[in-house]
């Protein structure tokens, strides 16, 4: 008996944390950005209360903000696009899942959405919600992944090109017309999307032999791990005078350890610093002339998408089946606090 | 001598001393400078020490405080708590929150620091509670917070990256002005100290030892078992909280997902190099420590060796195995029957043992 009630209470004390925890205060200083995930299969329906029909209705599937502070950006992005005062009932559905997103984007056709929006979490497994969703007559999105499926089941695509990005950093690199590139090159989580984009352009320089890879390894996104590797290399004493690194926190990491070691970094110092995601604290960075370089993979596919949709709405057609969103890259020489203000991430 | 010899080998120590110190001839052979210190000036203008040594002992500052708690937890409760990593993070968030809402000075820091402590000693105690009164397996019952502990990071701070700037808290991460040695380094130190000089002074490391060996016996001595398994958990809160803070004063910001990852696994592998049995009862805190510096060793000269980052982790694995299977009783039986039959010397190992301490 005392056992039984021991239990219980064990399982009441492991639900009580479950239940509490969502209702923890969301931070004040970042766009509202409601971490709670919907139950599969009850996405929030938009009021039906309010039988507005001017309003367009939009699904939208994606992963959750708490992901990255790439996703954070993303899904903030869509929230300042897709707004009521914008012409939009929105329903919204996160989850890392791909069975639970699959759920969530049948539910929005049942709901008879005029719009769905997909992030997919993985890219299969989508072409049956697709076509039901093309039956119904509803229209379909990717942003930001691509889906396997046949491109008669959707109308455009806006999608990232992660081997861009790299390229446009190397060609960045290889403008700055230095006598050699002795490069540390710390790398994401290997196999990750970004880590495979950013890494190949780096790669292709290594095996062409116009830059020398003094050390490739990877801190899978950690910044200690990534300090750690770069004191190594300065313990070896090998020369070096580039730090790639595949994100930002590994570039604050090395700068760390080189700070440790009275190594100057930035513009017109010994070693140039290079990192990926323009959080707003890294292009600071930029702007303070402490490091060189910072590349982005876009967040901001919400306006394009907003576009295509009016145009829809007024009767045209979209003749591009795949949008490559611009990847930009912030040069430390060129930044501005305008540039800090519009593309930076976080806060 | 000879006694003084034997005495070490069987002594918890040997199997931890032994493998740092085929690390270091190792390294000394692959590279003789390899352990070279030098001084150099870093970009804040001060003189400190760089090299690997210091590498070594800076980079395992956490993992050195989290093996601390997490023997005394091994010790009384005869498991492990696999939510330190999660614990850390939650903490570092909270002490990255406080720094953010405020103006940075020295109070705020010591302020911030005190609210991730009380914050990881809840959580502490919430594991603790499950073990110590409900008699929850250990593993199972931090398992709960190693699930949830980072989403309850991430909602503290709400951003995926936040940063904290401020020379002072390079002070903790890094260096103070005028003294050569990395801040983590003494913090492990002072803290080291603190902890075994309680545990010599009190009662708390034979109770603590007593619980862990026989748990029925120890409380019809009067010991407090539940007590004591509880503060075991809560002081390993308190390490989780310093190992937080001072991974976020390192870098200046936190990231949730990968602040101190997988650091249960190496603070549970640094307890079982020690010499430690995983089954609780006696411990050594110094083993626990010295199989800190040897995997944080085994990292550095990994990288020193410029082994490709693919291949990294089944290296480290490969020695890994290679330190406990000859730590095994086992082996270690196989090898004094096999000295014994080389060297045909009758076995007297009773009488050897009152003389010849080893102290270190």
């Amino acid at each position: 008996m005392k056992k039984l009630i021991a239990v219980l209470i064990a399982v009441m004390l492991v639900f009580g944390m479950v239940a509490c925890a969502p209702q923890t205060p969301p931070a004040a200083t970042n766009p509202p950005v409601t971490t709670e995930t919907v139950p599969p299969g009850e996405p929030q329906a938009p009021d039906a209360a309010t039988p507005d029909d001017k309003l367009i209705k939009v699904g939208i599937v994606n992963n959750p903000p708490a992901e990255s502070g790439y996703r954070a950006a993303n899904v903030a992005d869509f929230e300042k696009v897709f707004t009521e005062a914008n012409g939009y009932a929105v329903s919204t559905f996160y989850s890392l899942k791909n069975d639970e997103q699959l759920n969530a984007a049948g539910q929005f056709v049942t709901d008879g959405v005029d719009y769905l929006l997909i992030s997919a979490a993985a890219t299969d497994g989508w072409d049956a919600v697709l076509a039901s969703a093309q039956e119904a007559g509803i229209k379909v999105f990717l942003f930001d992944r691509m889906l396997n499926a046949d491109e008669s089941l959707y109308e455009a695509a806006i999608v990232s090109d992660m081997a861009q990005e790299g390229v446009t950093a190397v060609g960045w690199l290889k403008a700055q017309n230095l006598d050699s590139y002795q490069v540390i090159h710390i790398q994401g989580a290997m196999g990750s999307d970004a880590q495979i984009g950013r890494t190949a352009a780096l790669d292709a320089e290594f095996a062409a032999g116009t830059m020398t890879k003094v050390v490739q390894q990877t801190a899978t996104w950690d910044e200690a791990e990534a300090k750690k590797i770069v004191e190594a290399v300065i313990n070896s004493g090998d020369e070096f005078n580039v730090i790639y690194a595949e994100n930002d926190g590994m570039a604050k990491g090395a700068v760390a350890a080189l700070d440790e070691a009275g190594i100057t970094h930035g513009v017109g110092k010994d070693v140039i610093i290079m990192g990926f995601d323009c959080n707003k604290w890294a292009l600071r960075e930029l702007l303070a002339g402490n490091w060189n370089y910072d590349g982005q993979c876009s967040p901001f596919q919400a306006s394009v998408i907003d576009e295509m949709i009016k145009k829809l709405e007024a009767g045209g057609t979209i003749t591009e089946k795949k949008v490559i969103s611009e990847e930009r890259g912030f040069d430390a020489t060129t930044i501005t606090q305008a540039d800090i203000d519009t593309y930076g991430l976080g806060e | 001598m000879a006694n003084a010899f034997k005495k070490f080998a069987k002594s918890q120590l040997a199997i931890p001393l032994f493998a740092l110190l085929l690390l270091i001839v190792f390294n000394l052979i692959r590279d003789v400078g390899f352990f070279s210190l030098t001084i150099t000036t870093n970009n804040n203008g001060n003189a400190v020490f760089s090299g690997n040594i210091i590498s070594i002992l800076n980079g395992a500052s956490e993992l050195a405080i989290l093996a601390i708690g997490m023997t005394l937890v091994t010790a009384s409760s005869k498991g492990q708590d696999i939510s330190v990593g999660a614990s850390a993070a939650i903490a570092g968030s909270v002490f990255v929150r406080v720094l953010r809402e405020n103006q940075i000075t020295m109070p705020i820091i010591l302020a911030a620091f005190l609210a991730s402590c009380v914050v990881a000693i809840i959580f502490g105690a919430f594991n603790g509670t499950l073990v110590a009164v409900f008699k929850i397996q250990p593993m199972i019952a931090s398992l709960i917070l190693f699930s949830a502990g980072r989403s309850i990071a991430y909602w503290i701070n709400g951003g995926a990256t936040p940063t904290v700037e401020s020379p002072l808290l390079s002070y903790i991460g890094s260096f103070i002005p005028g003294i050569p040695i990395p801040t983590p380094i003494i913090i492990v130190i002072l803290f080291g100290a603190l902890v075994s000089l309680l545990l010599r002074f009190t009662n708390l490391g034979l109770y603590t030892q007593a619980v862990g060996i026989n748990e029925k016996s120890a409380r019809l001595n009067g010991i407090n078992a539940v007590f004591i398994k509880l503060l075991s958990f809560t002081v390993l809160g308190v390490c989780a909280a310093i190992s937080g803070s001072i991974a976020v004063s390192r870098i200046g910001l936190i990231n949730h997902e990968t602040i101190l990852l997988d650091i249960e696994m190496d603070a549970i592998l640094a307890v079982a190099i020690g010499g430690n049995a995983l089954n609780g009862g006696k411990f050594s805190l110094t083993g626990s420590v010295i199989g800190a510096f040897v995997i944080q060793a085994l990292t550095i000269t990994l990288y020193a060796m410029k082994i490709p980052s693919t291949s990294i982790k089944a290296y480290k694995a490969l020695v890994i195995i290679a330190i406990v299977v000859i730590g095994s009783p086992i082996v270690r039986k196989y090898a004094l029957w096999l000295r014994d039959k080389l060297f045909k010397k009758p076995a007297k190992a009773k009488q050897t043992d009152e003389n010849g301490e080893f102290a270190l």
